[in-house]
């Protein structure tokens, strides 16, 4: 004899499997930052603990919730400010999909830090990124709308540490306001696609916990920081073993 | 409005929140409030063998709480998760910071060690 079967929750297919060690479909930038590591949220990360919430709206009548949803991860990477490139698993925006990216460090670079993302929820109404080791963040970034009033809101919320203490200090001179602008820009981006002429960008931002996480001071051995560093001293190694070769 | 339903009650000096319904976002009146009730207490057991959903707006408010835990000096602890639920915590790396039990009077034991 057999017990009743326990239904399935409603939201299992929207979360992605555990893993241990991550892997893409994702081609067009080197995987090799990404391949083999952990995802890494903002329990894992060194710096202070922000939650930051970038928010748009558009006419309720013309764009509902989903809509608006599905819109964004058609098109996510095309709403990426100019210098950044959102490198799309094959099967797109899907839970346990991983993404690659190259971000230049700050704006106008022409140095680009490779990593990537790893969808861990997606549904309907929103979807969530989280980072790998070697991601300047440990953070989970949600992507959702909903309505209020006349409106419906496009968000985007991220719950995040610095990674190591490296990306700590820069986020102390300038790296999180530029941060904050690379959000605000994609939102602007956003926008201007659902017929916004003029987008204006709600930001919030709570320091959540002020204290740093010294326990978690050997993620350095992941930073960006240093492998960028590292990569650009041995630029024209490289460049003369190519010209040999 | 929140479909999320919190009890509160406190066994010495460990603080008991059994959660119904669903955790998303929206959850943080209920979720904070019996908190809230509960403040003082030493550790804090966590029940989910009422909940029914979780987005990951809902994972963002366990980790406000477990920030809050932390920094109030309590420890979070989690009984009552089904598989699917325990594969969550698994995947978010939350089950790091929140000490998984298979049931309460195992988790209560440890909140007491």
């Amino acid at each position: 004899m057999t017990g009743p079967r326990t239904p399935a929750p409603r939201d299992e297919s929207s979360w992605a499997k555990p893993i241990e060690r991550l892997a893409t479909t994702a081609t067009g930038a080197s995987a090799d930052t990404v391949t083999g590591k952990r995802v890494s949220g903002p329990l894992q990360g060194f710096g202070q603990l922000w939650q930051k919430t970038f928010l748009i709206r558009v006419p309720a009548d013309e764009h509902q919730p989903e809509a608006v949803v599905a819109h964004w991860k058609e098109h996510f990477p095309t709403f990426w400010p100019e210098g950044a490139t959102f490198y799309a698993p094959l099967s797109g925006i899907q839970p346990g999909e991983v993404a690659l990216l190259e971000v230049p460090p700050v704006p106008g670079s022409p140095v680009k830090m490779s990593t990537g993302i790893m969808v861990i929820y997606a549904d309907r109404e929103s979807f969530t990124f989280m980072t790998p080791e070697g991601h300047a963040l440990s953070a989970w970034i949600t992507f959702s709308a909903y309505c209020d009033g006349d409106d419906t809101v496009a968000q985007a919320q991220a719950l995040e540490r610095t990674a190591d203490p490296l990306i700590e200090l820069s986020y102390l001179f300038g790296a999180n306001r530029a941060n904050d602008a690379f959000w605000e820009q994609t939102l602007t981006n956003l926008a201007r696609s659902l017929g916004v002429a003029a987008p204006v960008v709600e930001t919030t931002k709570v320091c959540v916990d002020k204290r740093r996480q010294w326990k978690y001071i050997r993620n350095v051995r992941f930073s960006p920081a240093v492998h960028m560093a590292t990569s650009t001293v041995m630029l024209p190694v490289r460049m003369v073993r190519r010209r040999k070769s | 409005m929140s479909d999320t339903h919190v009890d509160a009650s406190r066994q010495g000096s460990t603080a008991i929140l059994r959660i119904h319904g669903e955790i998303t976002g929206r959850s943080e009146g209920p979720l904070m409030a019996a908190y809230a009730e509960v403040g003082g207490a030493r550790s804090i057991v966590l029940d989910f063998g009422g909940l029914e959903y979780m987005n990951s707006g809902g994972i963002g408010l366990l980790v406000t709480l477990l920030v809050r835990a932390q920094r109030a000096g309590q420890r979070l602890l989690a009984v009552g998760l089904s598989e699917h639920y325990r594969q969550i915590l698994s995947l978010t790396r939350l089950d790091e910071a929140i000490a998984i039990h298979d049931d309460e009077r195992a988790a209560l034991a440890a909140a007491s060690a």
